[in-house]
């Protein structure tokens, strides 16, 4: 089989999953069991066979032509735009592709278990077969057009996910303001595209590379146009992958079930950001101004999304800040050239990521649904192996070796350095990051696992999960059902799952060694594998500094055990420090614990001057100019016009025979007048 | 004789008929001025076809008959159909139509 063929088969399993899992809805449910969720997960594994094929077989061809575009039919071909339905296998979007496949694999059979008892089983695997079809087509798009496809098509999969209780308030809220910022993005990306296009007049990924680096936005860098075009983008970019200030749709997104969580943020969606200025490296490196913009945003969503993580109390929502800060650092590495490090980053990250919201679900799962860290503790003896993934997690995150972590991590770092001059704001941005990941994921794990066990923890120990009497929302309390659109009767723990354990371990051991395929100086598995794609690019170069690797990684590893000593200290060594330090930093706790007041903001400076505008058009425009002036009028013009008609309609014969003789006169004059 | 003579006596009674059918308010009066209009008209027909020497003229003419006939019928017909529900037989009486 050809490699793209290889890439098409990618795309249909999970596709074909859908529609069986959706459109088979009642068999399946009729059929009981679980299916429908075995019927899923062999749809991703079979696309990661898939990956896998592609992976081989584009090993096969000459490292100059791995760059293979395959079209099935043209999608649309008219004066000046032709746009086909092709897909782009190259070792960028097979590296991708594996990720989503391979991870999303694992979460498919988490899902199983965790899923079990919800009564929106089948629906829940429909939908979530159906968000993997579309990030695959986002990664495997050969041309703008599928791209934006692929992109809206994450979007609408991820509103039906993170809504999936639907009877949830809190999760149809948290869907649609997901739902909307990701339209922002979507507009971005369709407006970029537009700038490009205008000027490569084609949509073409690779012919729009060609033409970009022959000229076509004019000569030189910083072009006002693909500036434009790439600010854009990177709008488009900042909402998918939760950068500031595009980012408050992610923390609300923790409303959908775990495994979902674990979708969105490790091996899917968050990551599309990160793939799109990697795949677009050709026209940022022509407009390094939007270059700066993606790094400086990326660094600053680093920084605060670490401060908010600090302060938290709902565990899943320490671990989306902690996403964020990490998308942070793969944003500010593909912005300034370190594409290989920021994509090594990215895979290390989806198996930690994943491996720690497993971990989270099954906590979740022993504290009966509840969320809160104020709640947790102790856990440490009733969930050994909960507690192993954590640290494991936790150690990756942190970036200590040999964990994933520290490599990547480090490596983002050290390009960002080589690159000098102001660039070493960045590079100490993510070492403060670096530090601040330390503190909250063992303050969360501490918090959670260690200290004075709580009662649920006591029961695990007694050999019973804890079970809530009266069902309820952990986020307002609010009581709940049992029925289809809540959540379902029982909770699972990766201690009595197997198919949870098993995904979490896969995932463990990703998570411990995945790193060691590239450690600088020694392999450069991933550097090699990619260069193919970035062929082109002038940044794309292995660092040459051995003192700044050394000095980096040193520094990256210090920092990491001194975050984790300083949690170890202030949450269980002495337990009342952190509510001491509230008090003496009041503002600053405030500000964090607040989330830096990002969703006031955005409701102070767009949300209600938009209602503004909304009233004013409603009572002012609607009514006074719509209503009463245009309707209005030309209902008067027409009342008018027709009461001097009727005032005609007398009624007397008479008058009728005057007016039919006087026309008639009137017709006879004429022709009389006209001879 | 000079055709103006036939087209003035039609006209003559063209004009008698509808002014009769302008001023006069009731039914039976108007049929009758209806037909002195049409007999106006039918007289012109008539005279034209004599001068042209052909027949068209009174074949029309005898069509217009037919149809006056037709429209008598009608006519009558209405006013013994109000007679009976005991409306007023004066056309400005029934003005329903107006608008």
């Amino acid at each position: 089989m050809s490699t793209t063929t290889y890439g098409w088969l990618v795309l249909a399993f999970p596709l074909l999953g859908t529609l069986v899992v959706s459109l088979g809805y009642r068999p399946l449910q009729a059929l009981g069991g679980r299916t429908a969720g075995w019927i899923a997960t062999g749809a991703i594994f079979l696309s990661f066979v898939a990956a896998v094929g592609a992976l081989l077989s584009l090993q096969s061809h000459a490292p100059e032509h791995r760059q293979l575009v395959s079209s099935l039919w043209d999608y649309a071909s008219t004066v000046g735009i032709n746009a086909q339905m092709s897909i782009l296998v190259d070792p960028l979007s097979v590296f991708m592709i594996l990720i989503v496949t391979g991870v999303s694999t694992m979460i498919h059979l988490y899902s199983i278990s965790y899923m079990d008892k919800d009564r929106g089983f089948e629906r829940f695997f429909a939908y979530l077969n159906f968000f993997v079809f579309s990030m695959l087509l986002l990664v495997l798009a050969g041309n703008f057009l599928l791209l934006i496809v692929g992109w809206a098509f994450v979007g609408a999969a991820s509103y039906l996910l993170i809504s999936f209780w639907y009877r949830r308030t809190t999760a149809t809220r948290a869907g649609i303001k997901a739902f909307v910022i990701n339209v922002v993005g979507d507009v971005g990306l369709v407006l970029g595209t537009y700038f490009i296009f205008k000027h490569t007049h084609t949509l073409d990924f690779l012919q729009s590379f060609h033409r970009a680096e022959a000229g076509a936005f004019g000569p030189g860098l910083n072009q006002g146009d693909l500036v434009a075009g790439c600010v854009l983008l990177l709008v488009g970019a900042f909402a998918k992958s939760a950068q500031i200030p595009l980012h408050t749709w992610l923390p609300d997104a923790m409303e959908g079930p775990t495994p979902v969580s674990a979708l969105i943020h490790a091996a899917t969606m968050v990551t599309a950001g990160v793939y799109l200025i990697a795949r677009m490296h050709p026209l940022f490196e022509l407009a390094p101004s939007a270059q700066d913009v993606g790094a400086v945003i990326g660094a600053a969503t680093l920084l605060i999304a670490g401060t908010i993580a600090i302060t938290q109390t709902d565990i899943k929502r320490v671990i989306a800040y902690s996403t964020m800060s990490q998308i942070g650092y793969m944003i500010m590495g593909v912005s300034v050239g370190a594409y290989a490090a920021g994509l090594f980053h990215l895979m290390t990250h989806a198996f930690f990521k994943a491996l720690l919201f497993m971990a989270a679900g099954s906590l979740i799962g022993a504290m009966s649904g509840e969320q809160s860290l104020e709640k947790m503790g102790g856990f440490r003896k009733a969930m050994p192996f909960t507690y192993g993934c954590f640290i494991i997690g936790g150690l990756a995150l942190s970036g200590i070796p040999p964990f994933s972590g520290f490599f990547s991590k480090d490596e983002i770092l050290l390009v960002t350095g080589e690159r000098g001059g102001w660039h070493w704001a960045l590079y100490a941005a993510g070492y403060i990051g670096a530090f601040l990941t330390a503190i909250y994921t063992f303050r969360m794990i501490f918090r959670a696992f260690h200290g004075e066990p709580v009662a649920e923890a006591r029961e695990l120990e007694g050999g019973h999960v804890h079970h809530a009497e009266v069902p309820t929302n952990p986020a307002n309390g609010e009581v709940e059902d049992l029925d289809v659109g809540f959540p379902g009767p029982t909770h699972a723990i990766a201690e009595r799952s197997p198919p949870m354990a098993v995904a979490m371990t896969v995932l463990a051991v990703g998570a411990t060694g995945i790193g060691l395929i590239q450690i600088p100086k020694v392999d450069f598995v991933i550097d090699d594998f990619l260069r193919p794609s970035f062929a082109a690019s002038k940044l794309y170069e292995p660092h040459t500094k051995t003192g700044l690797l050394v000095f980096g990684l040193i520094l990256g590893t210090l920092l990491g055990l001194a975050g984790i000593a300083i949690a170890y200290r202030v949450w269980v060594v002495r337990p009342g420090t952190s509510a001491a330090w509230e008090k003496r930093f009041r503002p600053l706790y405030v500000l964090f614990v607040n989330k830096w007041y990002f969703d006031e903001a955005i409701d102070l400076l767009i949300v209600r001057p938009a209602r503004a505008v909304g009233r004013f058009a409603n009572d002012t425009f609607e009514r006074l100019f719509v209503d009463e002036t245009i309707v209005g009028g030309t209902t008067g013009i027409v009342r008018a016009g027709s009461a001097a008609v009727r005032a005609a309609q007398t009624g007397f014969v008479r008058y009728y025979a005057a007016l039919l003789l006087l026309g008639l006169t009137g017709v006879g004059f004429y022709f009389l007048l006209q001879s | 004789m000079n055709i103006a003579w036939y087209l003035a006596v039609s006209a003559i009674v063209f004009s008698v008929g509808a002014i009769g059918v302008m001023t006069r308010r009731n039914p039976l009066v108007l049929l009758l001025c209806l037909e002195l209009m049409l007999n106006g008209a039918n007289l012109a027909l008539v005279a034209f076809s004599r001068m042209w020497g052909n027949g068209d003229g009174q074949i029309l003419a005898l069509v217009v008959m037919t149809v006056a006939a037709c429209e008598v019928c009608i006519g009558l017909g209405m006013i013994v159909a109000i007679y009976r529900r005991r409306l007023p037989i004066d056309v400005d009486e029934l003005r329903e139509l107006q608008g």
